[in-house]
């Protein structure tokens, strides 16, 4: 009798110990990532200067002298996310808003999952897509000398992101209260007025959070913006200038960089300031969306 | 007295799919006159003030046969605006449900939907409405505040202000201190006795004595059909009908 009590507590000692294992692992990866970014990238800013490292406007690191300026790689980053998410935001929050507002139970039943599924198909299919269907469209539609650039790059980045942002917004949509609609609709607002000044509102906060998930996807994709921006590590002027963003930069030149090199480095660093742009992204998100959940009344 | 008819409903039947919810009723309400409708849960109550002003338009799958005049214009006709019929009738619900705006941008809410755009005459009407609401003395230090930090009471009375700010003729009030204290309660009940100077009054209930303490009229619904309506006094005191006599005695409920 004694013993299968012992036994008992030790089996749940064991369960403890492995849950507790498995949780404080991602923590482990989340520090060793971490220390790994600063210590591999740090040594380029002593090297080139944190100034010329992150606003030199030249990117030649094959050169020699090489040029570490990752500005034009910077610049390739934010043009096409301002791009994306100006399609994310359109498509995303427009949908949202539709399935949420205007379509009846059979369209919302049918278009939600429908969009969701959008973000089951693997970034390579999307650069695929872009490389041979949508950019020699592009091309061809604009007269531009090649198809592979900043625009390209926005329009499919946006699409990828669009199951994040629709799917977040329309959950932040569906959680503003019936009551509210109720309450304006009775006060002889229109439906119009009743979805832009007290449906959004109220949603405001995860709506937000939404675009600024959908954001942090499009600034740490790869695969696709590589295959569909024309990587040239040059200053963009317009929409339709081939960029070299910086996800695409390590992933296209990590395999020929020396290890321990200058490069190597430079690359670190690049992936060090990703990676702090992404956090931030997740820390505005994260303190938006509590916000909002204290403004409705819901628990925190 | 001189009992003029404000809202009339003439042979109205409710349907949720297939399940009939209100029978064959006829009932008027008129101007000026606090109209109680009590009856047990579940009776229909609500669902029959929400047709006057077409609030069960939102809910998919619902059916109305019969006729509702406000002012003797039918307000199912073809060529009437759903958005004017809202404006002359308004309403307060059960739960308190301020917008989570400020306390000005919920009372000056309806009237900017309504195309007021002076902000001179918005802030008259602001003040004017959460003075009539018996709200202003309470608030007017913190306008530009949350109306969520308000209390339940303030908030039904926030609410009831932002309703009496676009100039309703008619104000449906549907169990308004159902989620109220006592004295909460009774701020209410003295603001609707006040407010029926104005304004035509209807307020669901299922408190059988806040119907006898404010109302002019009651009608007593059971199970979808109008069993009973008279004034107040003698639907209390001498009701007609077997059932409304066992409602009123406690014998259900």
């Amino acid at each position: 009798m004694k013993f299968t009590i012992r036994a008992g507590v030790v089996k749940e000692n064991i369960y403890k110990w492995v849950f507790a294992v498995s949780a404080f692992a991602s923590l482990l990866f989340l520090v060793g990532i971490t220390i790994t970014l600063f210590i591999e990238g740090l040594p380029i800013f002593k090297e080139v200067g944190f100034f010329d490292l992150l606003f030199g406007k030249l990117w030649y690191p094959t050169y020699d002298p090489a040029d570490f300026g990752i500005f034009p790689l910077i610049m390739g980053t934010v043009w096409v996310t301002v791009g994306a998410l100006v399609v994310c935001v359109i498509l995303g929050v427009g949908s949202a808003l539709y399935i949420n507002e205007l379509a009846g139970k059979k369209q919302r039943a049918i278009l939600k999952p429908m969009i969701e599924i959008l973000a089951a198909i693997p970034s390579i299919v999307y650069g695929f897509f872009g490389m041979v269907i949508v950019a020699p469209f592009i091309q061809n539609l604009l007269g531009l000398p090649t198809g592979l650039c900043a625009f390209t790059g926005s329009l499919i980045l946006g699409i990828m992101a669009l199951p994040t942002v629709c799917s977040i917004a329309e959950d932040a949509l569906s959680f503003v209260p019936k009551s509210f609609r109720e309450a304006s609709l009775a006060l002889g607002a229109n439906r119009w007025q009743t979805m832009v000044r007290v449906v959004i509102p109220a949603a405001g906060s995860g709506i937000s959070t939404a675009i600024i998930l959908g954001m942090s996807r499009a600034v740490g994709e790869t695969m696709t913006v590589l295959m569909v921006t024309g990587g040239a590590a040059v200053i963009p002027h317009s929409f339709f200038d081939p960029v070299r963003p910086m996800t695409s930069t390590i992933a296209a030149e990590m395999g020929e960089a020396v290890m321990g090199g200058a490069h190597y480095h430079a690359l670190f660093a690049i992936g060090l300031i990703l990676f702090l742009i992404t956090f931030i992204f997740n820390v505005i998100a994260e303190t938006i969306s509590r916000k909002y959940r204290l403004k409705l009344g819901l628990s925190g | 007295m001189n009992n003029e008819v404000k809202i009339k409903a003439k042979n109205v039947n409710f349907y949720y799919g297939n399940k009939q919810v209100l029978e064959n009723i006829d009932l008027e309400f008129y101007q000026n006159r606090v109209s109680a409708l009590i009856g047990p849960s579940g009776c229909g109550k609500s669902t029959f003030i929400r047709l006057f002003n077409r609030m069960n338009d939102l809910i998919s799958n619902t059916r109305m046969e019969g006729k509702i005049y406000l002012d003797n214009i039918d307000i199912n006709g073809k060529n009437v605006d759903v958005v004017k019929i809202r404006r002359l009738v308004g309403m307060v619900f059960q739960k308190p449900n301020p917008f989570p705006k400020t306390i000005y941008e919920n009372v000056s809410y309806g009237l900017e939907v309504n195309g007021i755009k002076d902000k001179k005459s918005i802030e008259e009407k602001v003040i004017e409405s959460l003075d009539r609401a018996a709200l202003w003395r309470e608030v007017k230090d913190r306008l530009h505040d949350s109306a969520l930090g308000l209390s339940g009471g303030q908030q039904q009375r926030l609410c009831i202000a932002r309703c009496l700010a676009v100039e309703p003729e008619v104000i449906l009030f549907d169990e308004p201190c159902a989620s109220l204290d006592p004295i909460s309660t009774r701020s209410i009940e003295e603001l609707i006795l006040e407010l029926k100077k104005y304004y035509t009054i209807v307020i669901v209930t299922h408190n059988m004595q806040q119907a006898a303490r404010i109302s002019d009229f009651t009608a007593f619904l059971y199970l979808g059909e109008l069993i009973e309506f008279g004034p107040t006094e003698k639907l209390f005191t001498v009701p007609k009908e077997k059932t409304t006599e066992e409602y009123l005695t406690g014998k259900f409920g």
